[in-house]
C-alpha cells in the first residue's frame, strides 16, 4: 500500500472530489436553494484548490479559486444558484478535470469559462473571450423601504421589486419584522413587513428609485450609500499570461512523462471503504464464532474435530492479520503531504517555518487516514497562517526567525493522538471573542471559560482571516475539521499560551479494530484490557490488600504506583477473591495499578462501539463478544489511568 | 401563464397592446369600456389589467374604485394609461387603487417592460 506517488493519489482524490463536486452541482440544478448541497459544492472544491496546490498543479488551484470564490458568494446567500452558473462551474469542472489530470488544455478556455463563470454571478452579459472584462466600479447602497398599508390590495407586490433590485447587482435582502402587529390585530390585507436589502451595483441612485417607481410616493424608502469597496478581486487579473498559465503548460509536460506509471495504476485497486468495513465485521464475527468452536472441540474427544478446530483457528488468526495490514497504514502517507505544502506556505507567506515531524511509523486505519488528511491540512494552514508570525516580528518576540511546526502521531492504546503544535503568537483571544460577537456565536459580555472561548474557532463560520487569502479558510475550515474528527469518534481540544504558540490535539481512536485482549473478571462480569497497555499482572495479596487499605499505592520493585480496585469503582458488591491480581497498565509515560478478581487468558476482540447512549461514558472504549456468547466491555485505559493520578494525587493531598 | 385584461375604448390600443403581450406569451382579454372591464374583471382569473382612464359608460377611475371593493380585484395589479403626465391625475389614480401607470404614447417593449415590472413572477 505504501510507496504510492503522491502525483497520482492526488490524480485519484481530485477524480473523487470532481464527481463529488459534480453530483452536487446536477442535484443543485433541481434543489436551487438546498443549503447542504452549496456548502457540499463550495468544500469539494475547496479541498481541491488546498490539495492541488498542495502538489505543484498551480493552474488547478488558481482556476479552482475563481470557481470557489464564486461559490463562496452562493454560500453567503449573495448570489442565487441560477441554473446559469450551475452550468458555467460544470463546464468549468471539465476544465478542471483536464488540468487534474494533466491533458492539453486549448489556451485561453480557462480565461473564456472565467468570463463566463463571472458574468454569471454578476447576472450580466458575458464577454465573449475578453481577456479583460471591464469591472465596473460598484457602488454599494443600503435600502430601507416598507410599502404604505394599502400596497397590496392595490396590487403593488414586494417580490417583484426584489427581484428588480436583484437583477441590478449583488444583493443581500433581510426582511424587518419589528412592525408585525400580535395576530388579533393583524389586517391580513395589510402589509407590515419591511426590508433591507444591501445592493451592490454599477447603477446609480436612478436605478433604484426606478425599481420604486409606480410607489415611491407613498412608501419610506431610504437609501445611503455606502463608501465604496471593491472586495471582489477581478477573476481576470491572474488568469491569463500569468506564470500560472505557463505552469499549466509544464504540468501536461511532466504528465506525459509520467504516462508509463499511470499505467502501473492498474496494479492497485480503490476499494469502497464500506466494503473494508464489511469485511472486517465477517472476519470479526468468524473471529468469535472460532472462539465458540475451540471451546466446544476443548470439551471434545473428538480428534478430528480439535484438528479441525486448531486449523481454523489458525486461518482465522491469519485472515484477521492481513485484513488489519490490509487497513492500517503508516501515518508518513499523511504526513508526507506537509513537507510541500510547508514549502508552498513558506512561499506564499514569507513567513520563515520549520517543520518537524514525529511518530511517522505510526498506523492508523486507512480509512481513518484519508478522512483525516482535510482536517489536517486545514490546521496546518491555520497554523501557519494565523499562529506563526512573520520573522520581524518573532525577532522582535526575542525568538527565532524561524517558526516550528510540529506534527507528532503517537498510539496510546486503543488511540492515536496528532498533534499539531506551533510555536507562534497563541490565540488571540480578544479578536476570537470579537469575531464570535460579531457572527452572533455568543453574545456580547458572555461569560466564558478560556477553554470555551478558544474551541469557538471550531464554530461553524467562524472565521478569524479578515482578508481571503489562497491560505486560510473562510470560516470553513475549522468547523469542518471538528465534524469530521467527531465523525471519527475522536476528539479534538486546543491549548494556547498568548506569545508562545498554540496546540491542537486529535485523540482518533482506533475504531472498528480489532485487538488483543486480556481478559480479566470482576465480580462476576467480564472485561478486556487492550493488551497493548497491559506490562505486568502481580498478585495482590490478602496481607498486602489489608495494609494498602485507605491507600491505593503498592510498591513495585522499589516504585510507587497507584491503584484502583475495579471491584469498588464497578460497585460489584461482591466479596473479593482470595487471590486477587494487580494488572499494571499504562498510558506511556504513567502507570496504574488495576485490581481484579481473576485474570481469564488473553482473547482476541473485535470491537464494537457502544452505542449512542452508552458513547459518553468514560471508562469503557466499546464492548466485545465472548467465545460464550456473552458480552465484556472494553476498559478505557487513559481514562482509569487518568483516575488513578488524580486520586494518588488527593490521596498525596489529603496525606 | 398570466392572463392580462386590456380595458379600452380605441380598438387600435386594445389590439396594439394585444400583439404586443401575446408575443411575450400572455394571454389577453379584451372589454371596450370601464363597466365591461368591471365584469369581466370581477369573475377574478386576470392577473394583470391594463386599463384607461377616459372611456364611456364608465371611467377608469371608477372602475378601479369599485374593482378594489370587490374580493376578486384585491391584491390584482392594476396599469392605467396616460397622455397626462401631470401629478394630480397620477396620484388620483392611485388613490383609487391603481398600481402603476404608463405614459402614452408608449412603445410596446415599455408596455411589456412594466407588464414584467408590477406581475408576480
Amino acid at each position: 500500500m505504501s510507496g504510492l506517488d503522491p502525483i497520482e493519489t492526488f490524480r485519484q482524490e481530485a477524480q473523487e472530489l470532481l464527481e463529488q463536486v459534480e453530483q452536487g452541482l446536477l442535484d443543485l440544478a433541481h434543489r436551487p436553494g438546498d443549503r447542504d448541497l452549496i456548502d457540499a459544492v463550495f468544500r469539494g472544491l475547496h479541498t481541491l484548490k488546498g490539495s492541488g496546490a498542495m502538489f505543484g498543479f498551480d493552474a488547478l488551484a488558481a482556476f479552482t479559486h475563481h470557481c470557489e470564490t464564486a461559490f463562496d458568494r452562493v454560500r453567503k446567500g449573495e448570489v442565487p444558484a441560477t441554473p446559469r452558473l450551475v452550468a458555467c462551474v460544470l463546464s468549468a469542472q471539465d476544465h478542471m478535470r483536464a488540468l487534474a489530470e494533466g491533458r492539453p488544455v486549448e489556451p485561453g478556455a480557462g480565461e473564456a469559462l472565467l468570463a463566463d463563470l463571472h458574468a454569471a454571478v454578476e447576472g450580466g452579459d458575458a464577454p465573449v473571450g475578453a481577456a479583460e472584462p471591464a469591472a465596473p466600479d460598484a457602488r454599494k447602497w443600503k435600502i430601507r423601504f416598507s410599502l404604505p398599508a394599502d400596497a397590496l390590495v392595490n396590487g403593488a407586490r414586494p417580490l417583484p421589486l426584489l427581484d428588480e433590485l436583484r437583477d441590478l447587482g449583488d444583493c443581500h435582502v433581510r426582511v424587518v419584522t419589528d412592525d408585525v402587529p400580535m395576530l388579533e390585530d393583524l389586517v391580513p390585507t395589510e402589509c407590515h413587513l419591511a426590508w433591507e436589502v444591501l445592493l451592490t451595483t454599477p447603477h446609480g441612485r436612478d436605478a433604484i428609485d426606478d425599481v420604486f417607481i409606480f410607489v415611491i410616493d407613498e412608501m419610506t424608502l431610504e437609501v445611503e450609500e455606502l463608501t465604496a469597496s471593491r472586495d471582489l478581486d477581478n477573476p481576470m487579473a491572474e488568469a491569463a499570461g500569468s506564470p500560472s498559465a505557463v505552469k499549466a503548460e509544464k504540468s501536461t509536460e511532466t504528465a506525459a512523462a509520467q504516462d508509463t506509471r499511470a499505467a502501473k495504476s492498474g496494479e492497485t485497486v480503490r476499494v469502497p471503504a464500506e466494503r473494508l468495513d464489511e469485511m472486517m465485521d465477517r472476519v470479526g464475527e468468524l473471529v468469535i464464532a472460532q472462539s465458540r468452536l475451540k471451546q466446544l472441540a476443548s470439551s471434545s474427544l473428538d480428534t478430528a474435530l480439535r484438528a479441525v478446530a486448531e486449523e481454523i483457528e489458525r486461518l482465522a488468526a491469519e485472515m484477521r492479520d492481513t485484513m488489519m495490514v490490509v487497513r492500517m497504514v503508516p501515518v508518513i502517507q499523511l504526513f508526507g503531504r506537509f513537507r510541500r505544502l510547508i514549502h508552498d506556505l513558506q512561499n506564499d507567506t514569507g513567513k520563515k517555518i520549520d517543520l518537524h515531524i514525529e511518530g511517522e511509523t505510526t498506523e492508523l486505519d486507512k480509512t481513518v487516514i484519508e478522512r483525516l488528511a482535510d482536517p489536517l491540512v486545514h490546521l496546518v494552514r491555520n497554523a501557519a497562517d494565523h499562529g506563526l508570525e512573520t520573522p520581524e516580528q518573532r525577532l522582535a518576540a526575542g525568538k527565532p526567525e524561524a517558526g516550528v511546526i510540529r506534527l507528532s502521531a503517537v498510539q496510546s492504546g486503543a488511540e492515536v493522538l496528532i498533534t499539531i503544535t506551533d510555536d507562534g503568537r497563541g490565540v488571540d483571544r480578544d479578536r476570537v471573542r470579537a469575531k464570535a460577537e460579531e457572527n452572533g456565536l455568543i453574545t456580547p459580555g458572555q461569560v466564558l471559560t478560556d477553554n470555551e472561548l478558544l474551541n469557538l474557532i471550531f464554530a461553524p463560520g467562524f472565521s478569524t482571516a479578515a482578508t481571503i487569502t489562497n491560505l486560510s479558510g473562510r470560516g470553513v475550515g475549522m468547523d469542518v475539521v471538528k465534524k469530521t474528527i467527531e465523525g471519527l469518534r475522536g476528539s479534538l481540544d486546543i491549548t494556547s499560551n498568548p506569545g508562545q504558540g498554540s496546540v491542537v490535539s486529535l485523540r482518533i481512536p482506533l475504531t472498528l479494530a480489532i485487538i488483543d485482549g486480556l481478559l480479566i473478571r470482576v465480580g462476576a462480569s467480564r472485561f478486556v484490557i487492550p493488551l497493548a497497555n497491559v506490562e505486568e499482572c502481580v498478585e495482590l495479596s490478602p496481607a498486602q490488600d489489608l495494609r494498602s487499605t485507605g491507600r491505593s499505592l503498592i510498591t513495585l520493585r522499589d516504585e510507587l504506583v497507584p491503584f484502583i480496585r475495579l471491584r469498588e469503582q464497578f460497585k460489584t458488591g461482591s466479596a473479593p477473591d482470595p487471590h486477587q491480581k494487580i494488572v499494571v497498565v499504562s498510558t506511556g509515560q504513567d502507570r496504574v495499578g488495576l485490581v481484579v478478581d481473576q485474570i481469564l487468558g488473553d482473547h482476541q476482540t473485535v470491537i464494537k462501539p457502544l452505542s449512542g447512549f452508552h458513547a459518553d461514558i468514560g471508562a469503557f472504549s466499546g464492548a466485545t463478544i465472548l467465545g460464550d456468547g456473552g458480552v465484556a466491555l472494553i476498559l478505557d485505559i487513559p481514562t482509569l489511568v487518568h483516575l488513578g493520578q488524580r486520586h494518588d494525587a488527593q490521596m498525596r493531598v489529603a496525606g | 401563464m398570466s392572463a392580462i385584461l386590456t380595458v379600452d375604448d380605441s380598438a387600435s390600443i386594445r389590439a396594439a397592446i394585444k400583439i404586443a403581450l401575446s408575443s411575450e406569451g400572455y394571454n389577453v382579454t379584451e372589454a371596450a369600456n370601464g363597466a365591461e372591464g368591471l365584469d369581466k374583471a370581477s369573475a377574478g382569473g386576470f392577473d394583470l389589467i391594463v386599463t384607461d382612464l377616459n372611456m364611456p359608460v364608465m371611467d377608469g377611475l371608477t372602475m378601479i374604485r369599485q374593482l378594489r371593493a370587490r374580493p376578486a380585484g384585491a391584491g390584482v395589479p392594476i396599469i392605467f394609461l396616460t397622455t397626462e403626465s401631470d401629478a394630480d391625475v397620477k396620484a388620483e389614480a392611485k388613490a383609487a387603487g391603481a398600481t402603476g401607470w404608463l405614459t402614452k404614447p408608449f412603445e410596446p417593449d415599455q408596455l411589456v417592460r412594466v407588464v414584467k415590472k408590477v406581475l408576480a413572477k
